[in-house]
């Protein structure tokens, strides 16, 4: 073997190797930038901490559809769930697409349901109740955007 | 799969400040960059071993192909049952875990050409030597990743069996405790099962097994773990009576130690639930405690292994070993000796991938793996391949933001550590930054146990973003389980326990 082969196979497997490593850190950087930004690793029991910080309230806007509901306290604070068109349950039951441990939340406590667009909420007979903004849900109630939904300990919150 | 669906699944238009609204990447558009990456880790290997043969050998022989093809057979299995079982997964677990292991592979096929060479040989096959024997446990382990993939349709699942997986856990770590040393000491490290033809490592089994009870547990007692007591320079400490689980987890770290000898096997458990502990209950207070007691327990061994010895000498030895290896380095020292100087022969570049003199560091194809690798590719490989690993825990850590249950961010973030703290621990020893242990590198050292466990993580993280990223109209349909069948799995229902 010539030695002039050596040292491209040496020098083209380093190159190689570090193209690798930027494509997979390319990967992952559209991922960042696309998905949930200021998520929590930490599932703390405490308040909302340094989210609040990091990201402005969102404004109730007029006209504009949900894309995602996002936890803004309790033991879940900062995990999204991208909507779609099927309906969402809150509560403390396995099979419930947010599953919040908390307390003051019931098996089966709350739905969140799509009409053309416009996400109602509904209390599914809670213990504690469901709470939008200030006021207590008792009939399928439409949730603008940005306004807060109290479940026990846990804030969710739709995001355009 | 087209072109197209390569490229970007998100526009790149995100403004700046604008939290950008995402449609959800369509589940082929991942695989597809998976397949793609996948793809790229074959050429590097395949690069490797080609530039391996030519510079160990001065020719390449006739079937280098084959442990390229057997893996990226192998790994396009996966790959497919990834497809089907886990669509929304995160694309880079499985091309990332795919490079080390083909490295792992192809640098033990350099050392058995190196003992070809040595032993004046001209048998360079493929189908023989630690080469062969890491491909065919590559293979075993990844068909039982399929099955764990498509058994684990749901990683809550697990919390049902959390006792049981804990108690398993805990036989495990026992097991080579209580066997006599013929059947399970090799170098000093009580850790194995020795069956003769081949040995296990049930310790690194018990480690996943651990921690599905540790995420389990903790989920149902953080609350009580994160009230504070008093505060300290700021931060805030937690009551006495709180102490006794990790009191309890920290004396089962030091039996290990003790029994067992090797204080590698020892901090992972240790870390591992600390670590959990920490992500649980947000208290830095956690991990300063946790570290005050493991060094006070490691330098109470070090001390006691000097005046008394007994279970303790094995590690004073090492321990000393590391402080300075050079006092000795034709004897006691002569294993990091030489894997220092292998490291410092490689330098920046590397001798050259089949240019370096592997068997010169004993147990290169064990431990000292990355020792070996490093003076081959150098201080410019040995780092790609360390962040390689870094990508796999920081995307690990991601899927644990993402999930939507407790338990799952604390098992997926208790997994992704775990692996980190590996590395650390046995590159850290052969670089001589800690005392060296007896932990393998994941997916790279020779050994059926740690590849198969390693491979059952990563699956289990891999289901677990999973179902991060799947969006919340693509939930799994439960077969049969109508909303009011509700499993015997009530981690949800349970109430934290909270004392006022």
């Amino acid at each position: 073997m010539p030695a002039i082969v050596l040292t491209v196979a040496r020098f083209g497997f380093l190159v190689l190797l570090w193209i690798f490593v930027f494509t997979v850190v390319g990967v992952i950087r559209r991922d960042m930038f696309a998905g949930a930004r200021s998520s929590r690793l930490v599932a703390a029991p405490r308040g909302i901490g340094p989210l609040m910080g990091q990201e402005r309230p969102a404004k109730v806007k007029r006209g504009r559809v949900a894309h995602q509901l996002i936890v803004t306290a309790g033991s879940l604070a900062g995990t999204r769930i991208t909507l779609g068109e099927i309906p969402i349950t809150i509560g403390r039951a396995e099979d419930s697409t947010l599953v919040i441990t908390d307390d003051y939340a019931s098996a089966r406590h709350a739905r969140l349901v799509s009409r053309s667009g416009q996400w109602y909420l509904e209390d599914l007979g809670s213990t504690n109740g469901t709470y939008l903004d200030r006021a207590k849900v008792t009939a399928p109630t439409p949730v603008p955007l940005g306004v807060p939904i109290r479940i026990g300990r846990t804030s969710l919150e739709l995001r355009p | 799969m087209t072109a197209a669906a390569v490229s970007t699944p998100q526009p790149p238009d995100a403004g700046s400040g604008a939290v950008p609204s995402v449609p959800p990447a369509r589940p082929s558009g991942l695989r597809n960059i998976e397949l793609g990456l996948l793809a790229f880790t074959l050429v590097v290997v395949g690069t490797y071993s080609v530039a391996m043969e030519a510079g160990a050998l001065d020719q390449i022989t006739a079937h280098f192909w084959i442990p390229i093809a057997t893996l990226a057979i192998v790994f396009l299995g996966i790959h497919i049952a990834i497809r089907f079982l886990a669509p929304y997964a995160d694309p880079v677990f499985l091309p990332a875990v795919t490079l080390i292991n083909g490295m792992g592979v192809a640098f033990l096929r350099r050392i058995d050409l190196a003992d070809a060479i040595r032993h004046k040989s001209t048998d360079y096959s493929a189908f023989s030597g630690l080469g062969f024997r890491q491909l065919l446990w590559t293979a075993l382990s990844v068909g039982f990743a399929i099955i764990v993939l498509a058994i684990v349709r749901d990683h809550k699942s697990l919390s049902r069996y959390a006792f049981t997986l804990g108690f398993a856990g805990i036989v495990l770590v026992m097991i080579p405790a209580v066997l006599p040393a013929r059947l399970s000491m090799v170098n000093g490290a009580k850790l194995w099962i020795n069956f003769g033809f081949f040995s296990i490592q049930p310790g690194e089994f018990a480690k996943i097994a651990l921690l599905v009870f540790f995420a389990y547990y903790l989920v149902r007692k953080r609350e009580v773990l994160s009230l504070a007591s008093r505060r300290v320079l700021g931060v805030d400490f937690p009551r006495g009576r709180d102490l006794g689980p990790v009191i309890a987890v920290w004396l089962m770290s030091l039996l290990v130690l003790i029994f067992e000898k090797d204080l590698g096997t020892s901090l992972m458990y240790f870390g591992m639930f600390i670590v959990t502990l920490y992500i649980a209950t947000e208290r830095v207070s956690w991990l300063i405690i946790g570290l005050m007691l493991f060094s006070g327990g490691v330098f109470t061994a070090y001390v006691l292994g000097g005046t008394i010895g007994g279970p303790f000498a094995n590690f004073r030895l090492r321990a000393d070993i590391w402080l300075d290896p050079f006092s000795d380095p034709d004897n006691r020292g002569y294993q990091l000796v030489q894997s220092l100087l292998g490291l410092g022969t490689g330098g920046l570049f590397g001798a050259g991938p089949g240019e370096g003199y592997p068997r010169k560091i004993p147990e290169v194809q064990n431990d000292f793996i990355s020792a070996g690798l490093g003076e081959e590719i150098g201080l410019f490989g040995l780092t790609a391949l360390l962040i390689v690993y870094l990508v796999i825990v920081v995307r690990g850590l991601r899927a644990a933001l993402g999930v939507h249950d407790s338990f799952g961010k604390l098992f997926a973030g208790g997994l992704a550590f775990t692996l980190g703290l590996q590395v650390f621990v046995i590159v850290g020893g052969v670089s001589k930054l800690i005392p060296l242990t007896g932990q393998t590198t994941p997916f790279l050292s020779a050994g059926g146990s740690s590849l198969m466990a390693n491979w059952i993580l990563i699956t289990l993280l891999i289901r677990i973003s999973d179902a991060a990223r799947r969006p919340a109209e693509g939930q799994p349909a439960k077969g049969g389980n109508g909303p009011a069948a509700g499993g015997p799995a009530k981690l949800q229902e349970m109430p934290t326990e909270v004392m006022r």
